[in-house]
């Protein structure tokens, strides 16, 4: 019954006629026919709901779906590959009997060579090479017929000493000759891959040598190439962070540098972020800076530094700024900023506008912390007022940078999770730059409260 | 502190504690199109410089400048140890180039990099180039000396370059040394390319910024109202400690 509420059947429907079929179903039970009585048993003694093989599927596998007939019978065969006319036999499948037609299936594979061949006129006119008499090319060039061009092969069956590369080249070389002799016109020629790509000996030794070194190459000298190219990379790696380096230390101290190394690769351009030691220091850290209006200014890092550029030191200063903020908060700052029409980064950074501009970042900061503190206050108190049964302990005390610890009863806020979000949301704070509306739902308010971002 | 009779040479290199000497400079690229003498490998030619935001000399701090090109240049690395610090060059592709800053020894024996892309086409498409009119690309930055020494702040307090703030009296400073004598100019009033500079002024950034302050605090007064409105009417709380 659960099966048919599974399959979407109505259920009782037809009761009749289940009845029926139940129970010759039972009755046959002890001899299903097709299966074998333990298989049968495997699916729990019943029949499965749903077939899945067809009972007489297997008994008239043995005959082809199709309505063919297919017999085999032996007949004669031509090939086209063959020059002459020999008749082969051979089994053949023969499809309601009609016998196949076409050519001899393998005939297709046989692929030979365009080899030229030369009239002896052609010869004496321009292929004569000093090197290669008459019939040392002539039997080159048969073999290279009758071998189709497998130079490996050609090789054992010439009779005059030569190496591979030699014939090969020479063949090369004759070929050109002749396609360049016989062609009307040179443009048609032109295409042809032997004449485009002239006969490079010297290449092409070199490359096969090449080859047969990779080829032969013994593991040893495997690993061996490796660790080589390992150990390059790590020299280039370090010395593109000891350039880095150089810029941030002085040239002089060979140890400062490697203190200053690890720094480097943590601080990439960024160079005021590196407290790298160096001459000066020692010397005037015997007098501790005291503390002005100016030195409030400048993190250590940047004192530490001597020369900097103001850009740096402003964006040292706003990462400070947002360090304590989360992304989210960052990017809302940003979005601030662009809303109020002031450049992310200030065009012309004086001293005077880099101290605006990092006040008017930290008004911001304020700015966005109380807009979140108000929204938490209204969904509080909307919250307090529909919770009748509310045993509100105290609101929330203002919390600033995180560390306030809520006695927020989770239950109340759960309670009316979703009227309170919708009120929330008439109730926005008015500005002209509203951030992004309060997305985090109620539910999960008690967590975002314990670990607020400042 | 130790004013004994040799240190005359200690009390210059005394550093005179929270004080910073600022230089502005203006850096970057002016690429001019080379026209119908361009070819596809030498399209436009370009200067890239620093120079002082008044166009002042800036041999008094800067020793060298070395201009680091891309590597498909011969000798990327182009020296330039005297005022004007720039280096022109002619090419096709735009690239970063990395320019970094010697400076005397008396005034800081670490280097200053800076980086800048060069620019040769222009932003909107405004037709075609010109030959005339070049595309410039500069930055405005400061370069801050922090705690100079003193020798260094009695060589440029006076000079037109520089940014230096009024020290407390009591520090007897000596007083710069005259230069004896000028070699060639190293300032960039008349640069030939001067009338492609670009003007920088902090006035506008300022007022915005103002602006914009002004803006956020009048926010902030008004949610801080909005919040002591919403504590002054706790409901069913027991009293808690108020604002």
């Amino acid at each position: 019954m659960d099966a048919k509420d599974i399959l979407g059947l109505p259920k009782n429907s037809f009761p009749g006629a289940q009845e029926k079929k139940t129970r010759p179903q039972k009755d046959s039970q002890r001899k299903p026919d097709g299966i074998h009585r333990e298989v049968y048993a495997l699916t729990g003694g019943m029949a499965p709901l749903m077939p899945t093989i067809e009972i007489s599927h297997l008994k008239k596998r043995q005959y082809s779906e199709k309505e063919e007939k297919i017999s085999w019978q032996w007949l004669p065969f031509t090939s086209s590959a063959r020059p002459d006319n020999l008749q082969l036999y051979h089994w053949v499948r023969v499809v309601n009997g009609v016998p196949p037609t076409g050519d001899y299936s393998f005939a297709k594979y046989n692929k030979s060579v365009d080899v030229l061949k030369y009239t002896d006129e052609e010869y004496e006119k321009h292929l004569t090479d000093p090197m290669w008499s008459k019939e040392e090319t002539d039997q080159l060039f048969d073999l290279c017929k009758r071998f189709d061009l497998r130079f490996i092969i050609i090789a054992d069956r010439f009779s005059f000493p030569q190496t591979r590369r030699d014939r090969g080249m020479h063949y090369m070389v004759v070929t050109r000759a002749l396609l360049l002799a016989r062609a009307p016109s040179s443009t048609d020629v032109s295409g042809h891959p032997i004449v485009k790509e002239p006969y490079n000996m010297t290449h092409e030794v070199e490359r096969k040598r090449a080859l047969s070194a990779v080829l032969s190459q013994t593991r040893q000298q495997e690993q061996k190439e490796a660790e080589i190219l390992a150990e390059a990379k790590q020299i280039m790696e370090s010395r593109m962070a000891s350039k880095v380096n150089m810029t941030l230390s002085a040239e002089v101290e060979l140890p400062d540098n490697q203190i200053g190394n690890e720094g480097a690769e943590a601080a990439a351009h960024d160079e005021s972020a590196l407290p790298s030691p160096n001459i000066h220091l020692s010397s005037s850290a015997a007098t501790p800076p005291i503390a002005t209006v100016e030195c409030t200014s400048t993190p250590a890092s940047l004192r530490m530094l001597r020369v900097y550029l103001r850009t740096h030191a402003l964006d040292q200063m706003v990462q400070a700024a947002n360090s304590t903020a989360g992304l989210r908060t960052i990017k809302r700052v940003d979005q601030t900023l662009q809303d109020l029409g002031v450049h992310l980064k200030p065009k012309v950074p004086t001293k005077s506008v880099c101290a605006e501009h990092l006040e008017l970042r930290k008004e911001i900061l304020t700015l966005l912390n109380l807009q979140k503190q108000l929204q938490n206050r209204e969904a509080e108190a909307t919250a307090n007022r529909d919770n009748t049964y509310a045993e509100a302990s105290s609101t929330p005390k203002r919390a600033y940078r995180g560390d306030a610890e809520r006695t927020i009863v989770p239950d109340s806020l759960g309670f009316g999770g979703d009227r309170v979000s919708k009120r929330d949301h008439k109730r926005k704070v008015p500005g002209r730059f509203m951030d992004a509306p309060p997305s985090p739902p109620q539910s999960k308010r008690p967590r975002k409260l314990k670990s607020s971002d400042g | 502190m130790m004013e004994s009779r040799g240190a005359q040479q200690v009390d210059e290199t005394k550093k005179l504690k929270d004080v910073e000497i600022s230089f502005p400079v203006v850096y970057g690229t002016m690429a001019f199109w080379l026209g119908k003498k361009a070819s596809e490998y030498n399209s436009h030619k370009w200067t890239v410089y620093v120079r002082s935001a008044t166009n002042e000399d800036l041999s008094v701090i800067i020793k060298r400048a070395v201009f680091q090109l891309h590597p498909s240049f011969n000798n990327p690395t182009r020296v330039v140890d005297s005022p004007p610090f720039e280096l022109s060059e002619s090419g096709w592709g735009e690239f970063e180039i990395a320019i970094k800053l010697f400076f005397h020894s008396d005034v800081c024996d670490k280097q200053l990099e800076l980086y800048h892309q060069l620019k040769l086409f222009p932003e909107e498409e405004s037709g075609p180039q010109s030959t005339k009119k070049p595309v410039v690309a500069e930055s405005y930055d400061e370069i801050v000396f922090y705690e100079p020494t003193k020798s260094f702040f009695a060589r440029v307090q006076n000079h037109p370059a520089a940014i230096v703030p009024r020290l407390p009296s009591g520090l007897n400073l000596p007083s710069p040394a005259p230069i004896t004598h000028v070699k060639k100019r190293g300032d960039t009033k008349d640069h030939a390319l001067s009338q492609w500079f670009m003007n920088f002024s902090e006035a506008d950034e300022l007022l915005k910024l103002a602006a914009a302050r002004q803006q956020v605090q009048a926010h902030i007064a008004k949610l801080r109202r909005q919040l002591s409105m919403i504590d002054g009417m706790p409901p069913q709380s027991k009293a808690t400690s108020g604002q």
